[in-house]
């Protein structure tokens, strides 16, 4: 379980996040939703310990993340981040295996060979293994880091905006993706999505924030009502059901 | 088989080697070495210490470029392109005033505390105006180096060290003599480092958030990074000078080649910039025989021209 407590972040005179207080149950895909400067990347950003709250915990499994040896946490959460205006010239095969450095520190064992192996399969990188990150398309790029995130084998896996940059194929594929993952390989994925109807339809559990707060926390059917997202969007939502799902309809 | 280029590699720069040890202004060839103690003499105290000047100065300029590159995340950061090398050359200036015939040793601790101090000034620098262009970064550390030169300069004009200077600055391997090269070895020490820790440098160029995630102490390698090419480029610029653009191409055609793979590249890296580097003083020493042009100039005019390629070669891709 993630658990954050009464972390803010002050930049100046300006707080940007909190107080927020929180949990992330083990298991299942938890998305976090809200307009743009609502905190979500830098809640995100805290909880995967790249930066440090001006104030406040996270415990992860118990594990303070912020005091705990960043190797030890590396074996326990990993955390994905849009950052790349420089790619590197590393191989998708190469790029996988260093998910396995908090594990091996740079020397590859057969377990470790194994777990690239189960990882390149299952994001369909087997034919791409050899080909370099800069001759991928945007898609292809984004599936190889999901790949490493996978490798480095963390029960927690954190996101920021993983569908940036995706067109709507890529993006089925990658939401399809990642909920495998928390399926089929028990892994609790915590993302920040843009679409709400994205998150509706592969999460379990939505966390809107508002003006640097948590304005709802549910399950999907709760949060997926018009009254809530009108509140959370500042904008009118309205809710209608499309082949068993809720949607949000908020284009005019 | 995969080793074979590495060999081919490894004979053609030993053959270069050969060549810079046995080409000069005094003639001494192999059978003189056994039967001529005054040629042995030129050859230990001149040959062997220039040669191995060469060898050792190329793999440090390297070594830094492909550190600065895989921790600056650009590829055309190196101690020539950040200023570190001139803020060395400052640090030498200041203590040659502060302690007149101050020892070698010293001098390039100062070279070296003062290339580290204007590394870190670099990254002030570079994170204060958060650039995202890969070109624009060298521009600001060429800029940065020709502030640092110019306040070198005018110390050393107000303090009637500018003819010291010139003559260290230009001096290149040609004054190189048994004695005076020796600290150059420190670079071996920081190539076996850099072997060590190549994976951590591989895994720092992927960003400082994929290095957390991995568990990387960040601060740390980019700590140790920076003290290494600090070494690197002090001792060099105190034994040879500046020496232009070589840890920029080097790195990054190997880059081309293989990736960015620290620890696979390494022994190409090395073995290529010493060939480049020898084959660059061995054509100064020889178009203008028996006089020679400095080997940085040669290689600054080789570099610059492969540099404005490079750069031309990014803006055809997407990411300038």
């Amino acid at each position: 379980m993630i658990e954050f407590t009464d972390i803010r972040k002050v930049y100046g005179d300006d707080t940007v996040l909190g107080p927020v207080s929180g949990r992330i149950p083990a298991g299942g895909v938890t998305s976090l939703v809200g307009p743009n400067g609502a905190g979500k990347s830098t809640l995100l950003t805290i909880i995967g310990r790249l930066a440090e709250p001006t104030s406040g915990t996270v415990t992860v499994d118990g594990l303070d993340v912020h005091r705990a040896k960043s190797q030890d946490v590396a074996r326990t959460l990993s955390v994905l981040r849009q950052e790349n205006h420089f790619t590197a010239r590393v191989t998708v095969r190469e790029l996988v295996s260093f998910g396995r450095f908090p594990h091996s520190r740079g020397r590859l064992t057969r377990e470790d060979v194994t777990h690239v192996d189960d990882a390149l399969d299952f994001l369909h990188l087997g034919d791409l293994q050899h080909r370099y990150l800069d001759q991928l398309s945007g898609g292809q790029r984004q599936r190889a880091y999901v790949a490493m995130v996978l490798a480095q084998d963390t029960r927690y896996v954190l996101l920021d905006e993983p569908l940036n940059n995706l067109d709507m194929k890529h993006s089925v594929r990658m939401m399809a993706q990642l909920r495998r993952a928390a399926d089929e390989l028990g892994k609790t994925v915590v993302l920040i999505v843009h679409d709400i109807n994205f998150a509706a339809a592969y999460s379990d559990r939505i966390i809107a924030l508002r003006d640097g707060r948590i304005a709802a926390s549910d399950t999907v059917e709760a949060m997926m009502r018009a009254e809530v997202l009108t509140e959370v969007f500042d904008t009118p939502v309205r809710i209608h059901e499309v082949d068993g799902t809720r949607t949000a309809v908020y284009y005019r | 088989m995969r080793r074979l280029p590495l060999l081919l590699a490894t004979l053609c720069v030993l053959a270069l080697v050969t060549a810079s040890l046995f080409i000069g202004g005094y003639d001494i060839d192999l059978r003189a070495l056994f039967t001529d103690p005054e040629a042995r003499r030129m050859f230990l105290i001149s040959r062997v210490p220039r040669t191995l000047a060469l060898v050792l100065a190329a793999a440090a300029m390297a070594v830094s470029g492909v550190i600065m590159q895989m921790l600056v995340q650009n590829r055309f950061v190196e101690p020539t392109t950040t200023g570190t090398s001139e803020w060395a050359a400052l640090g030498v200036l200041l203590l040659t005033l502060l302690v007149p015939g101050a020892s070698p040793l010293l001098k390039m601790g100062a070279a070296s505390a003062f290339a580290f101090a204007g590394a870190l000034v670099f990254l002030v620098v570079l994170g204060r105006i958060g650039l995202k262009s890969q070109v624009i970064v060298p521009i600001v550390g060429i800029m940065l180096g020709a502030l640092v030169s110019a306040a070198t300069l005018y110390i050393a004009s107000s303090t009637n060290l500018l003819q010291m200077l010139a003559t260290w600055r230009s001096g290149g391997f040609s004054s190189v003599v048994r004695g005076n090269y020796e600290p150059l070895w420190v670079v071996g020490a920081i190539v076996v480092g850099l072997y060590l820790l190549a994976d951590r440098f591989t895994i720092a160029g992927l960003g400082r958030s994929t290095a957390t995630s991995l568990g990387l102490p960040y601060r740390r390698i980019m700590f140790i990074g920076l003290i290494m090419v600090a070494l690197a480029a002090g001792v060099t610029t105190v034994v040879v000078g500046f020496i232009p653009f070589l840890g920029l191409i080097v790195p990054n055609l190997v880059s081309m080649a293989r990736g960015d793979d620290v620890r696979g590249n390494l022994p190409w890296v090395v073995l290529s910039s010493v060939a480049l580097m020898i084959a660059c003083d061995l054509v100064g020493r020889l178009i203008v025989f028996p006089l020679e042009i400095p080997a940085t100039v040669v290689l600054g005019a080789f570099g610059a021209v492969v540099f404005v390629a490079m750069i031309l070669r990014q803006r055809g891709k997407a990411h300038v």
